[in-house]
């Protein structure tokens, strides 16, 4: 690893002050577990490392008056894993965080972190899409809220200026009505996937084979994740049944972008995603379903 | 160089470091405990797993100064005197390694599994320890101690 000058910010404020310093020639440093990584490869090799890991005002999970949740961005993966109001009203995110990484990474990693590595695989990212969450990010101008989907812009990009931190996560209260799934496909169980996809829906509310909102993103297949409007358009306000399921996983197939690499061809990455839209469809519906 | 003050296996240790140390770097070369082992040094292999206040982490990927304050573990802090810890042993007791350079970083990711399950099932196990790799035993050795552990 090349040489750096360390801070170490101890609350919001003092980071937003060293970002608007140093912001050009720095990273934000949290967990790490990607970011050091990539410093000891020397993919990255910043001037400026400003830590923000021990910033506490930043470490809480928080269930707020609609029902949807506060994720404060250095909330571990671990946290977010054992957290029993997570695996109450949103228990896609307790599942999906099961098979992130290994257990001695979730212990150190945060979900902010994770967000901003803005890595194409990321398992968290799709989950939290699929349930509509937003991020908020901080400076010394002020906040601004944006939708994840729009925060992650291209592989290991986000539109992050170089001024602000990504402080918050918000997942709209709307999201605990329905049924989420993520399943990823990976050579080990707890590799990053070779495809993953996340499915939220709800039914509707007197007829349970309509559904009124469904959302279907796709990582790792996609240089960053995606939602398939496409094939959410199919399922939407329609007639739940097996062709229609068939149908929308075929719009995946057709609209999906991956590239051969050493995980698998192009090919074989589009037929593992539509198999995945299938299954995380068919268990969305019949778990909403069965509440 | 930054100042850097936390505990190692109970004692307090104050030491004048460059930012860029990883905290294996620090255990390993600065503070001679060579227990713990970089071998993939990206985080995938689990060689240099270390308990951080009791959590299992994986020290390759950490850099020291940001266990400022913290308690660290390592393998040479497991066992009380000449007494072994109970994961030890049981590793002893199933013949748990056979080269043994994984061998301590799967204790300490066994010893913080345990300190925080209950009666867990060999499915748990595998779960917990899957973020460490063996390239010898075929991992059921040391999934029967692991279990075994929580059996006695």
């Amino acid at each position: 690893m090349d040489n750096f000058k360390y801070f170490r910010a101890s609350d919001v404020k003092e980071a937003c002050s060293l970002l608007s310093r140093y912001g050009e020639e720095a990273k934000i440093l949290s967990g790490g577990q990607s970011l050091v990584s990539m410093m000891k490869q020397r993919f990255i090799m910043p001037s400026y490392i400003i830590d923000v890991k021990g910033i506490s005002e930043l470490d809480y999970i928080r269930l707020v008056d609609d029902g949807g949740l506060e994720i404060g961005a250095m909330t571990t993966h671990r946290s977010l894993e054992k957290s029993a109001v997570i695996r109450e009203n949103f228990s896609m995110l307790s599942n999906m965080e099961l098979t992130l990484a290994s257990m001695a990474v979730r212990n150190w990693g945060t979900v902010g972190g994770s967000l901003c590595s803005a890595d194409p695989a990321s398992d968290l990212a799709p989950s939290l899409i699929a349930l509509g969450a937003q991020v908020t990010l901080s400076s010394e101008n002020g906040e601004r809220v944006v939708l994840l989907e729009d925060f992650i812009v291209d592989s290991f990009e986000t539109i992050l200026k170089e001024n602000e931190l990504l402080t918050q996560i918000q997942v709209p209260g709307k999201a605990a009505l329905g049924c989420g799934i993520h399943t990823k496909f990976a050579r080990r169980a707890h590799d990053l996937g070779i495809a993953s996809v996340a499915t939220h829906l709800i039914l509707d509310k007197s007829d349970r084979d309509i559904c009124n909102h469904i959302r279907i993103v796709l990582g790792a297949v996609d240089p960053f994740p995606q939602r398939y409007k496409r094939a959410e358009g199919l399922i939407r306000e329609n007639k739940i049944n097996e062709a229609l399921i068939e149908e929308a996983a075929r719009a995946v197939f057709e609209d999906c972008n991956p590239t051969t690499d050493i995980n698998g061809t192009e090919e074989y990455k589009r037929e593992i995603a539509r198999v995945l839209v299938i299954r995380t469809v068919k268990e969305a519906i019949a778990r909403a379903r069965s509440v | 160089m930054e100042n850097l003050s936390l505990i190692v296996n109970g004692e307090k240790i104050e030491a004048k470091i460059s930012p860029e140390t990883t905290l294996h770097t620090f255990l390993h070369d600065t503070l001679g405990l060579t227990g713990s082992k970089e071998g993939c040094g990206e985080g995938l292999c689990g060689c240099c797993t270390v308990r951080v206040d009791g959590k299992a982490v994986k020290s390759c990927i950490i850099l020291a100064l940001q266990v400022e304050g913290k308690s660290v573990q390592t393998i040479e802090g497991l066992a009380d005197g000449e007494t072994l810890d109970p994961v030890q042993e049981a590793f002893l007791d199933h013949g748990a390694f056979q080269c043994g350079y994984c061998t301590p970083g799967m204790i300490m990711a066994s010893k913080a599994f345990l300190d925080e399950a209950s009666k867990p099932s060999e499915k748990d196990v595998r779960h917990a320890l899957s973020g460490n790799l063996c390239r010898c035993t075929g991992y059921h050795k040391i999934i029967k101690a692991t279990l075994s552990v929580d059996q006695k």
